[in-house]
């Protein structure tokens, strides 16, 4: 099987770290050899974020190259609009509508750039918006947009729900699974 | 059993089924985990050390002492422990020792980007260079064997992606490694001259033989493929390597100190061209053209930054990525910047209010560097706030140090900043220096140091008292004030700059990340108050932003801590409703 290749962009401190660790341990259930990079220590520090992903038979590098990722979850819009260039043409792009304004964009030096959804949809790009922040909501806790997000980008590959829920058993604290089980099933059933 | 593990976690893991039980370090991303991941196995000692230093001096103690031991830190920490890593090599070891080392090319968390394989070389110490986490635990296990084969610390380099990239690993149980007998061996562990010049004698006849065991170890490996070009490589550059030229020859060079000789020179003869592809600085090149080989490598790659599939691909195959999908205009970027609720904002704002000249230092608050708050001046390494404002004011006199502040943070006080302190009272300098007590090291994630009260364990412990330890050295002006009372915190900071001695501010207020900070929740603006003057966004919150002239607070991201209530002349900044419902 040719590799899959997943990154997931937004702002330190958003629970991206917890959404690819979820990818991971799914992978690796499925017997799959897997890499991931995170980030840890400054950028965490509500700086730009990017983990990837990647599974398959045989991997390599931990890191994806630009224009060869098959999916991106973005969880801010901006960070979408960043790491496009690291998307595979046809590939997919997951992405909360939430927009967070970097500090550039706070004190009035550069503009946060308008209306990028349609944007990307004008390169072409299968882009698939939503609110992500709603649903956590919905489930219960704004803490689980990440696993929200998950549930929408489960429905994309060809892992079944329950090989998901599992790997989300084994990777969230058991006192919070119950909500966050739902929010995947809200994501899921998107 | 096979499990996803962090580069960082797996050196861990290697530790734990080495038998290793002595574990002394201070964090430093990208380390930081290696140890937070050893203090869960109840069967090693752990413990954060003041500095770097202290901890590799703890591990030497614990070696001769005959237990296998380590120490692990982020590559410039291994120039605070450098003293005693160059000595070391000549005492040689008694239980195994090894030092981890984690470089950061591509500077994602660090002030410099220098390449460890030099302390190698100049210490004439073993080292090793994993390329993923089953390797890191593996190589663990090798590096305490070759540490007490040969006589040697041993040194683990690893970087970022190595640290702080998941892969598959295969774990094992722990061996039962018997503590060895401690003898006293003054030839051997008393560094005098005497004895010194005898051990180097050893070291160099050392080198001898791990050169000749470089030769044909199995961590140095030779994979043929196509021999049309050959790659002779380390680390995480062997992986993107494979990536981007796949079937070729490698030779994977797991001992990346001392570099085998035969073994390259006889690769290099059987393709048709060679490249060296290595992060950093031209080690492995250098070494392979003094042996005559010729051999591609900076002329072709880069010296600055990390190496990348992509790079690899372009440079050495000439293949560029195609038609990749741009955004059509210039993205913002996104700094990282202080949390919601830290408390260093309130600080930075009366020193920035003051137009005082910050002498800075390594932390989360040297984010008060960037805009808006944009009040600090110089940040060199840690500790070099304080020993630095007094050379500043020696160079410009009295006047110019009424203007002039150290900040530093309680870690880092404790790691390097008491010894500057001591150089102020000492030396007649009035510097005033600001300890911004938020009661835990942040910028790395969270570890206890001395002025915490817990040790890694979490067990508590006696707690350094940062007035006392001030006293003690001889400052007379020392005060508490939470950066949160800014009138106060203003005042305060007027008078002691203008105080003709030594003053300690000691800035106190908790980390807003710590799991018992509470504060009221999200807070929003009274849009009908508000006149849009601005003061709040002067702060620098990520929570605050201008949405077209509409001052707005992101309820996702506030949590209430209220400074901007204290800025807001219009009282139009009022507790929300509960976001969750
Ligand atoms: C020699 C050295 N060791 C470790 C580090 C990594 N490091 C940077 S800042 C820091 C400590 C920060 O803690 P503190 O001083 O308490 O400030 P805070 O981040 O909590 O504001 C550490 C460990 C470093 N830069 N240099």
């Amino acid at each position: 099987m040719a590799n899959t290749s997943i990154m997931i962009v937004g702002v330190g401190g958003q629970g991206t770290l917890l959404a690819s660790r979820i990818i991971g341990n799914m992978a690796m259930t499925k017997g799959y050899d897997v890499k991931m990079s995170e980030v840890h220590g400054m950028a965490q520090r509500g700086g730009s974020v990017v983990t990837y992903v990647k599974y398959g038979d045989k991997v390599y590098s931990p890191i994806i190259p630009k224009g060869e990722a098959d999916i991106i979850l973005a969880f801010e819009q901006l960070e979408a609009y960043r790491w496009l260039p690291y998307l595979k043409k046809n590939g997919k792009l997951i992405m909360n509508t939430q927009k967070i304004d970097p500090m550039p964009v706070i004190i009035g030096q550069q503009n946060y750039p308008e209306n990028i959804i349609e944007k990307i949809k004008n390169l072409n790009v299968d882009v698939i918006p939503i609110d992500a922040l709603k649903f956590a909501l919905q489930a219960g806790s704004v803490k689980t947009v990440n696993v929200v997000l998950i549930g929408l980008l489960a429905k994309y590959t060809d892992i079944c729900k329950e090989d998901w829920m599992k790997a989300i058993e084994q990777t969230v604290p058991s006192k919070f699974l119950d909500v966050n089980k739902t929010a995947f099933a809200l994501g899921y059933g998107l | 059993m096979r499990k996803l593990m962090l580069g960082n976690e797996a050196i861990a893991r290697g530790a734990y089924e080495a038998g290793v039980t002595v574990v002394s370090s201070y964090p430093g991303t990208p380390s930081t985990e290696i140890t937070e991941a050893i203090a869960k196995y109840s069967e090693i000692y752990s413990e954060w050390a003041p500095n770097e230093k202290v901890a590799v001096e703890v591990a030497i103690g614990a070696s001769i002492g005959g237990a296998r031991a380590m120490s692990a830190m982020k590559h410039v920490g291994l120039n605070v422990a450098a003293d005693p890593l160059f000595t070391c090599s000549y005492t040689g070891v008694n239980g195994g020792l090894v030092f981890v080392v984690a470089d950061d090319p591509g500077m994602h968390s660090s002030q410099n980007e220098q390449d460890s394989r030099h302390y190698a070389k100049a210490a004439k110490i073993l080292m090793l260079e994993p390329s993923d986490s089953q390797e890191a635990k593996d190589f663990t296990i090798k590096a305490y064997e070759l540490s007490e084969k040969f006589d040697t610390p041993v040194i683990i380099r690893l970087s970022t992606r190595i640290s702080h990239s998941q892969s598959l690993v295969e774990i094992s149980d722990r061996q039962n490694v018997p503590l060895k007998e401690y003898q006293k061996d003054f030839q051997k562990y008393v560094m005098m001259p005497a004895m010194g010049r005898k051990r180097h004698v050893i070291v160099e006849e050392r080198m001898k033989a791990l050169q000749r065991y470089a030769e044909n170890c199995e961590l140095n490996k030779i994979e043929w493929g196509d021999r049309k070009i050959g790659i002779i490589t380390s680390g995480i550059a062997y992986q993107y390597a494979k990536e981007a030229l796949g079937d070729v020859s490698y030779l994977k060079l797991g001992m990346v100190y001392p570099l085998p000789e035969k073994l390259i020179t006889e690769f290099v003869s059987q393709v048709d061209k060679a490249y060296i592809i290595e992060e950093l600085d031209p080690v492995l090149e250098e070494h392979c053209k003094k042996l005559g080989c010729n051999v591609i490598g900076k002329d072709l790659l880069p010296i600055t930054g990390e190496l990348s599939t992509e790079i690899i691909k372009e440079k050495i195959l000439g293949i560029k990525a195609e038609n990749v999908l741009k955004p059509i205009e210039n993205i913002p970027i996104r700094p990282p910047v202080m949390c919601p609720g830290c408390p260093h904002r309130g600080v930075y704002y009366v020193l920035k209010k003051l137009k005082i000249v910050v002498s800075g230092d390594i932390g989360c608050y040297t984010l008060g560097a960037l805009p808006p708050l944009e009040s600090m001046d110089t940040c060199v390494c840690m500790g070099a706030s304080v020993s630095g404002a007094l050379g500043m004011e020696k160079a410009r006199g009295k006047e110019f140090g009424k203007k002039l502040v150290a900040v530093i943070g309680d870690s880092t006080f404790m790691h390097s900043g008491v010894t500057g302190l001591i150089d102020i009272v000492y030396n007649k300098g009035n510097s005033t220096v600001i300890i911004l007590d938020n009661s835990i090291t942040g910028m790395t994630g969270h570890q206890d140091n001395p002025t915490t009260g817990f040790t890694i364990k979490g067990e508590p412990t006696k707690q350094v008292d940062l007035v006392k330890l001030s006293q003690a050295i001889g400052v007379e002006r020392v005060q508490i004030v939470d950066p949160f009372d800014l009138e106060k915190f203003e005042k305060v900071v007027k008078e002691e700059v203008e105080a003709e001695e030594p003053s300690v501010i000691i800035s106190q207020r908790p980390c807003a990340l710590l799991k018992h900070v509470k504060f009221d929740g999200p807070l929003t603006i009274n849009q009908e108050k508000c006149t849009g003057c601005k003061m709040c966004m002067r702060l620098g919150c990520p929570a605050i932003s201008n949405k077209e002239g509409k001052i707005e607070i992101d309820m996702t991201l506030c949590n209430g801590c209220g400074l901007c209530l204290k800025v807001c002349k219009f009282s139009a900044i009022e507790k929300a409703g509960d976001l969750n419902g």
